[in-house]
């Protein structure tokens, strides 16, 4: 075994010690609470922040207050596709189970955020630009990663054994984040309608510390609210799956036990 | 505000799409941890329904 094939088995074994369903449950339970508390809190903090307490843009006026429900929905489009690529790359490096449920879970509940970032997007653009709509990179970027959900979703549940529909979504997951670094760095390589980014890791925000607080109670608490949404939809599918694996087990008995000559001649 | 209605349905869709996925996914847990109980308890035949 060559160092990069000790390597990999190496971090397999790390993943799978949290493979078991019966430790991902009890784990999930005690983690739900953290997620789903503190998202609650938060994202109600920063909205009401966001819309009675920060001040008007000079420029936008009151429309700017759009911008602490999109800015963290266009984050979590993003991130909530770069998890379902880390899933792809589990899924087809290491086969962890866990990392297919994840997948077919994240899929929906991203399109669906990609889907209100892409509204109130819109919904921010018709008072400001005069359109609903321009085919300009960072929109049109952003489109295609609604597409690439929709295309994730629908790959997945395509095929009748279900682990062919996880290696083709795992490679489509992969391919599709190439749409990430667009998205990050459309505003820059490309002359767009869009604004640039207000928030960078090197440089101090462009903006003012009293719209910089609310965003970032939106922010973190849309986030944990999308963790505690995947959480919960990923414990329903471990749960469905145990069910579905007991009750193929217990017809597998009934039917040994009706037929016993038909089985003893199969052996 | 001039821009009202834009904001209004801004939030009223986010809230509403984040109020469906929540209950969404509340419900579903909720009916698969029922029915994995059921079918767990000690002592009980395991049928398929």
């Amino acid at each position: 075994m060559n160092a990069t094939q000790s390597l990999t088995a190496r971090t397999g074994n790390l993943f799978h010690r949290y493979a078991n369903p019966g430790r991902f449950l009890r784990m999930g339970a005690k983690l739900q609470p953290w997620l789903t508390w503190p998202a609650l809190a938060l994202s109600a903090a920063g909205i009401v922040c966001g819309l009675f307490f920060s001040p008007a843009d000079w420029q936008q006026g009151d429309s700017v207050r759009i911008m602490y429900v999109h800015v963290p929905t266009a984050w979590l489009a993003s991130s909530g596709y770069m998890a379902l690529a880390v899933c792809s790359l589990l899924s087809l490096v290491w086969r962890h189970p866990l990392a297919d449920l994840a997948a077919v879970e994240i899929g929906p509940v991203g399109a669906a955020i990609t889907a209100v970032c892409l509204a109130t997007g819109s919904l921010w653009g018709k008072p400001m630009w005069g359109t609903w709509w321009v085919w300009d990179a960072r929109l049109t970027s952003v489109l295609v990663l609604f597409f690439l959900y929709l295309g994730h979703i629908a790959l997945i549940r395509a095929f009748d054994e279900p682990q062919r529909g996880y290696r083709a979504a795992a490679i489509l997951g992969l391919a599709g984040a190439i749409d990430l670094p667009i998205i990050k760095f459309s505003v820059q390589w490309w002359n767009t309608l869009h604004q640039p980014d207000s928030i960078t890791v090197t440089g101090a925000p462009t903006m003012s510390t009293s719209m910089l607080w609310p965003l970032g109670l939106t922010t973190l608490g849309f986030t944990l609210g999308f963790g505690a949404i995947v959480l919960a939809r990923l414990r329903a599918s471990v749960m469905e799956s145990r069910i579905r694996t007991i009750l193929a087990a217990s017809r597998g008995r009934q039917s040994a036990q009706t037929n016993p000559q038909t089985d003893s001649a199969a052996v | 505000m001039t821009h009202l209605p834009y904001i209004v349905a801004a939030y009223g869709l986010t809230l509403g799409v984040a109020a469906i996925l929540s209950v969404n996914a509340t419900i579903r847990l909720r009916q698969a941890r029922k029915r994995l109980a059921a079918i767990e308890q000690p002592g009980r035949t395991r049928r398929p329904s």
